[in-house]
């Protein structure tokens, strides 16, 4: 298939392994930020091919896996009503709250319904005009925008029953935690590249300068990963510290604009708790006050759902790149995609979950 | 689940379970499919006939050796791009049978439709499994009909049950399957799946990918004419050639390596796999078969399935190891290896 065979290209691969192996003398630990990234590595093994002194951290780029448990909750409290229909992306359904799932809600009668774009939460609220339509937004900036259309789009058609859960969250203040936390000891990162086709990079460069640190924005596919790999390990074994675009076909350095004009319109930045890592400042979007009625946790009154998070569950730590999955005492045990404890577990983007599909558990 | 519960009728504790209530992905064909079968059902139903879950159950009646086998069809929406509920019903119960080996005979038909079924739907129904009969050179010989209130089915279920009788020098079961053995894919994989999820009101993809739905009976009966060296035969159908292949490493104890780049693939349905975030591995066929054979056959088998029409894309995509037992590896494009694990349930697109 074109633009996507040339980017599995075995005799490409091939090069640039062997340009890597050429230019690693020391070893290096390099972050993937986003879970795409995570399953491409997984699915393709790529650590089997990179040079034994580089190793690869994946990063809480999964946006399943850091929306916080007590979001599941609200949003299984909402599922539970039965005047409201609940409507999600499919990977939201199995993510465990602190009592049940969406799908064992659905199992239950809950009206959920997985699906495919946010415009099709809104024609199910033109359709049924007596419930409440409720839709599930969380993700990274990828998917704000969408979400924020279908704010814009429930404005002006003037639905009175569409609300949006809303529970974003942004890479760059992500990535600057990780950064000054003592604990962690990154030193390059693959940045998150379809988060950067919307927001382009800009945001990157005083980080790179403060925290003297290579970031590349880089893709998917594995002739990606390993030329973002590449380019960080040049950088690093030279001494520099640049942004770096390694996915030049899709990304600019100043994005998408109409998007980013749409999320200013419809969202402002906020303090988000990451499920694992806890709060972060500015590190999310909710929904502007002049949009507030599109907001479904004032709406609904759900500000003082809080819960705990399981107290084995190392996923926080797996997220921060401090420990593998397999490192968890629960990792394959207790904790298994049918019966997930955290949030890594359950996406297929999530780094417990690609390893526990596609990698030797022993 | 709470233990304590005790059903009228049901003298044994509930067997545990990580789900106190059914979820769709029961149903998926992956792991909680397995312990669904394994918990509730194996353990009750639990018999030398049984417990083989092969495709077909096998038994002998006098010197007769019959293959017998049931399933239901609950496909939504009824009509797919490139068939319809009652043609599946049809050649999904007559290729459980050819997977056993047999020559399917008889088929049963059990309709439970929902009131409000406009009658020409159900005709149209009716007249593709005459015709599907036909083609696959079956009888339907016994039926039942049964009409639901509104809102308590979707349209129409149908379920077919079967009879074939296997040649006595036929012996195909996956414990049979030997270190060495190749595995052999009969044509492009993952066209049932996208095909019934593009017609989906939901989904506003349009394609032009049709349902594989067909008989496989014929292709089979060439098969054994070339050789009795098959061990297994398995049709991928829900949970895809993943599932499968998994399934028999592990009821043979062997391990399965496999190429990705010999698995055939129309390019439109992996387009539709990547804009969708799923991995055709899992997605179901209704018109292939996986069959593990003998290496020194495996390639005039090879020839005679590609001379088959429902065969014609055939292709050798791997081979049964000692190594790694009971696991499914993959040497991927990019030439690294990797496990293809059991889905434990229905894929779900993703977000991003």
């Amino acid at each position: 298939m074109k633009y996507i065979d040339e980017f599995r290209n075995a005799e490409l691969i091939g090069n640039l392994v062997k340009k890597l192996l050429q230019v690693t003398t020391q070893n290096w630990k390099i972050m993937e930020v986003c879970g795409g990234q995570t399953h491409t590595i997984l699915k393709y093994n790529l650590e089997e091919l990179l040079p034994k002194k580089i190793s690869l951290i994946h990063g809480p780029g999964c946006p399943v896996c850091v929306t916080p448990l007590e979001f599941i909750d609200k949003a299984i409290a909402l599922a539970e009503q039965s005047d409201i229909i609940l409507t999600s992306f499919g990977d939201m359904l199995r993510v465990p709250g602190s009592k049940s799932d969406l799908l064992n809600v659905k199992a239950q009668g809950g009206d959920v319904r997985m699906i495919y774009s946010t415009l099709d939460a809104i024609k199910i609220a033109e359709e049924n005009q007596n419930k409440e339509v409720v839709f599930f937004g969380v993700g990274f900036e990828t998917t704000a925008p969408a979400n924020a259309m279908a704010v814009y789009e429930a404005q002006r058609r003037n639905l009175k029953n569409f609300s949006v859960l809303c529970s974003h969250v942004l890479v760059p203040p992500a990535i600057e935690a990780l950064l000054s936390s003592s604990e962690v000891s990154i030193q390059g990162f693959l940045a998150a590249g379809h988060v950067c086709t919307v927001m382009g990079y800009e945001q990157y460069i005083p980080l790179a300068e403060k925290y003297k640190i290579p970031i590349v924005i880089t893709g998917f596919e594995p002739v990606d990963i390993l030329n973002g790999v590449l380019l960080s390990v040049i950088q690093l074994e030279s001494g520099k510290y640049e942004v770096e675009n390694q996915y030049k076909r899709v990304v600019t350095k100043e994005g998408n604009v109409q998007a980013k004009k749409l999320l200013d319109e419809i969202f402002e930045v906020t303090d988000r708790k990451w499920r694992g890592i806890g709060t972060i400042p500015n590190s999310g979007y909710k929904l502007r006050d002049r949009y507030s009625a599109f907001d479904a946790e004032l709406k609904f009154n759900l500000k003082n759902i809080e819960v705990e998070e399981s107290k084995i569950c190392i996923a926080g730590k797996v997220l921060q790149g401090l420990k593998k999955p397999f490192e968890c005492s629960a990792f394959g045990k207790e904790c298994s995609p049918e019966h997930p404890l955290g949030a890594p577990m359950v996406s297929t983007e999530g780094a417990c979950a690609a390893y526990f599909h596609y990698s030797k558990r022993n | 689940m709470n233990e304590k519960i005790k059903y009228d009728g049901l003298t044994c504790p509930i067997p545990k379970s990580d789900y106190n209530r059914v979820l769709l992905a029961h149903g998926g064909g992956g792991t909680l499919s397995h312990q669904l079968i394994n918990k509730i059902f194996l353990s009750q139903f639990g018999n030398e006939i049984l417990n083989t879950l092969h495709d077909s159950a096998l038994i002998n009646v006098d010197s007769n050796r019959l293959a017998f086998t049931t399933d239901s069809y609950v496909v939504h929406p009824i009509f797919f791009p490139g068939g319809n509920i009652g043609e599946l019903a049809v050649y999904g119960t007559v290729n459980d049978l050819a997977m056993a080996g047999a020559k399917p005979l008889f088929i049963s038909v059990g309709f439970i439709i929902e009131e409000g079924l406009e009658i020409e739907e159900l005709w149209k129904i009716t007249v593709s499994m005459k015709l599907a009969a036909e083609k696959a050179n079956v009888k339907i010989v016994t039926g039942d009909t049964k009409v639901v209130d509104k809102g308590k089915g979707d349209k129409i279920f149908i379920n077919t049950s079967g009879i074939g009788i296997i040649s006595p020098d036929v012996s195909i079961n996956p414990v049979n399957c030997k270190p060495g053995d190749k595995i052999i894919l009969s044509g492009k994989i993952a066209e049932h799946g996208i095909a019934i999820m593009s017609a989906r009101e939901n989904l506003e993809f349009e394609s032009a990918i049709k349902s594989d739905t067909a008989p496989l009976n014929f292709l089979v009966e060439q098969m054994l004419q070339t050789s009795n060296k098959i061990h297994v035969l398995r049709d991928p159908t829900r949970g895809g050639i993943a599932t499968v292949l998994n399934e028999i490493a592990a009821q043979s104890n062997l391990g399965i390596s496999i190429e990705q780049e010999k698995i055939p693939i129309a390019e439109d349905v992996k387009a539709a796999c990547e804009i969708l975030g799923l991995d055709p591995l899992y997605i179901a066929n209704e018109g292939k078969l996986i069959a593990f054979v003998d290496p020194e056959v495996a390639d005039k088998m090879l020839k005679t399935m590609r001379s088959n029409e429902f065969g014609k894309d055939s292709s050798i995509i791997g081979v049964v190891t000692n190594e790694n037992p009971k696991t499914v590896i993959m040497k991927t494009s990019i030439g690294s290896n990797r496990i293809v694990d059991m889905i434990s349930g229905e894929q779900l697109p993703r977000i991003c």
